[in-house]
């Protein structure tokens, strides 16, 4: 958390003028309205935060004390045997002994089936779509607007039209539980991936361009070594919002990798609660295997949390 | 939000004076839309037909496509399990983005007059990163009957139990609030970048005429914001209608089909029982309603631009 405060200056109060600032600073007189306002804001927050807090706080409770804790704001013999479970690193009878089923859970696999699934949609996806949205934007050719019209208006159909198909062609194609059959439809491209590359490319200036082709570059040539460097930034943010989402896919990973060697988080976390027993499920152990889908997602925004929150302002709006 | 995009760039590519060319890049360019072309007619195109064509037919997944005609549509719409389901779609939507839409807005506006910490947005987008099925977990762990914590409180203040996910009467209104919760700080961080290129000037001469914060605010900021707005309603509520993963790992549609929304309908119809057809005629209706609703929501768009001018 540190680190953002410190890196992370609002962008709006960049280019602000200091008058301006003082101005505001001047009216920052405490008056009714403010303090509702911040009142508010602070249940938001703690609204935020408190959810993800009673999942560590369960994460850490020994499952034997679930029942005496359950009303504890803090857990009254902290362990992470829970997580020494759910991570695989317990033989079955000390699973069964800390609360487990002695079902075999190894959410050290699934993270990483998850981390090799998002690095590589979001990897590929974000090259093609960078160079068939620098080719429509830039490149002539015959029926561009046509056929760039055509992709895009593929961002209307939802997930679930395309689905049922496409997991009929990944079937007979043989690729069930594997992880191209996984990553193969977002792979390529996406229309919102390829739309907003496309929307970059129009707006940065040509000149430089010119200037490479002038020295005699190729289209090739200047795409990697002139445009790709310069379209670092939304790059990068295309390709964090992919992992995002890849991350947090759910239905097509369930539907295709349902094998435990491919199996991602949010498949294992459902797959989990299946498991465990209706009348009590092992609430400690789904919680520490909550808390190891949240710990990346965390990361990515304690790190890259600015990037994060201003990318909104330009795919969510512009 | 990619309508709105597709409607900017084409007036300016008429616009734009076209520059002679000797010759086009064809064959460059070829190579590099090969990936892209290649993703699309595979996995979107083909599908698309695909699907279009099961709708006629039935499918079981195990033998060959059987063309029935009509049949699927028929029967479709004289399911009464398929109204039932677009019924409580309808609730959850109207509850989760309405409830969304609200607490976003007063949110940003909170934000956008007291506060420009970056701290407190990060936090405020946190469960949007978070897996749904996550979200789920968690909340089906806080609100279970007995020993989550949100009954202990109740219990503790003397009020009774609620049963927030076995109550056919509570599951949508649950599910619903679990989405709110999980999409809002997301939805406000949208409204508070709309409010950010709303002129200062425009609050500091509604200031020196004396206007409150609330008049500011329903005589200021929410017209100006109105096209983002309408925007971000349309996102919302198509990306509403698609509700799955929840309703999957909290309720799996129950009690008795009460939480039973489209998505998951649809899912059981196609790999519950393996109806292929049918289950790709509901997503065909629903395509269209969405295709409706996406229509009308941006003519009402079109009707409250230019409040910037």
């Amino acid at each position: 958390m540190t680190t953002m405060t410190t890196t992370a200056v609002p962008p709006v109060t960049v280019g602000e003028p200091r008058t301006a600032r003082a101005r505001r600073r001047a009216g920052r007189r405490i008056t009714p309205g403010r303090v509702i306002g911040w009142t508010i804001l602070v249940i938001a927050l703690v609204g935020t935060i408190f959810p993800f807090y009673w999942m560590v706080k369960s994460a850490l409770t020994p499952a034997a004390d679930i029942v005496g804790d359950a009303g504890r704001l803090w857990p009254s013999n902290p362990t992470v045997i829970n997580f020494a479970r759910v991570l695989g690193l317990l033989s079955p009878e000390e699973t069964r002994a800390a609360g487990g089923s002695g079902a075999s859970i190894n959410f050290a696999l699934y993270v990483w089936n998850s981390i090799v699934y998002c690095s590589l949609i979001g990897f590929f996806q974000t090259l093609f779509c960078a160079m068939g949205g620098y080719a429509f934007a830039r490149l002539r050719f015959w029926g561009r607007e046509g056929l760039f019209g055509v992709l895009i208006a593929a961002l209307m159909v939802p997930g679930i039209f395309t689905l049922l198909p496409n997991f009929v062609l990944v079937r007979d194609l043989g690729l069930l539980n594997t992880v191209w059959g996984m990553v193969a439809p977002s792979l390529l491209m996406t229309p919102f991936a390829l739309f907003f590359l496309r929307q970059f490319f129009l707006n940065i200036p040509k000149d430089v361009e010119e200037a490479a082709m002038i020295d005699g570059a190729g289209k090739i040539r200047i795409f990697w070594r002139v445009v790709l460097p310069m379209a670092q930034g939304p790059l990068i943010t295309i390709a964090l919002i992919t992992v995002v989402w890849a991350w947090k896919d759910y239905l097509w990973p369930l539907l295709i990798g349902r094998d435990e060697s491919v199996r991602t988080v949010t498949v294992a976390l459902g797959v989990y609660l299946q498991q465990s027993p209706n009348t009590q499920p092992d609430w400690t152990g789904l919680m520490a295997a909550s808390t190891l889908s949240v710990i990346p997602v965390a990361l990515l925004l304690i790190f890259l949390g600015r990037r994060i929150v201003e990318s909104l302002n330009f795919t969510g709006i512009k | 939000m990619t309508q709105l995009g597709l409607q900017r760039t084409a007036p300016s590519r008429l616009a734009a004076p076209r520059m002679p060319r000797p010759r086009g890049d064809g064959r460059v360019a070829l190579l590099f839309i090969a990936p892209v072309l290649l993703g699309f007619a595979v996995f979107y195109l083909y599908p698309t037909i695909r699907g279009l064509w099961w709708s006629f037919t039935d499918y079981s997944l195990l033998a060959e496509p059987e063309f029935v005609g009509l049949e699927n549509y028929v029967a479709v719409l004289t399911d009464s399990e398929f109204w039932n389901s677009m019924w409580v779609t309808l609730c959850y939507v109207v509850l989760n983005v309405g409830s969304q839409t609200v607490l976003a807005l007063v949110l940003a506006t909170l934000m956008h007059r007291l506060t420009r910490s970056v701290v407190l947005r990060t936090t405020l987008l946190l469960p949007w990163l978070v897996p749904n099925v996550t979200v789920g977990l968690v909340w089906l762990w806080l609100l279970d009957t007995n020993l989550g914590f949100v009954n202990r409180t109740l219990d503790a203040m003397g009020l009774d139990k609620v049963g927030f996910f076995t109550n056919p009467a509570f599951a949508i209104p649950t599910i619903s609030g679990i989405n709110t919760w999980a999409f809002v700080g997301y939805t406000a961080l949208l409204f508070y970048a709309g409010m950010l290129q709303i002129p200062q000037d425009t609050y500091e001469a509604a200031a020196i005429d004396g206007a409150g914060e609330l008049r500011t605010f329903f005589r200021i900021t929410l017209p100006l914001l109105k096209p983002i707005l309408a925007l971000v309603l349309v996102v919302s509520l198509i990306g509403s209608f698609q509700i799955f993963d929840t309703v999957a790992v909290t309720t799996k549609g129950g009690p008795v089909n009460a939480s039973r929304v489209i998505y998951y309908y649809i899912y059981q119809q196609a790999f519950t029982y393996f109806h292929m057809g049918y289950a790709a005629t509901m997503a065909i209706l629903l395509v269209l309603i969405l295709g409706v609703l996406t229509f009308i929501q941006l003519r009402l768009l079109r009707a409250s631009e230019s409040q910037l001018a």
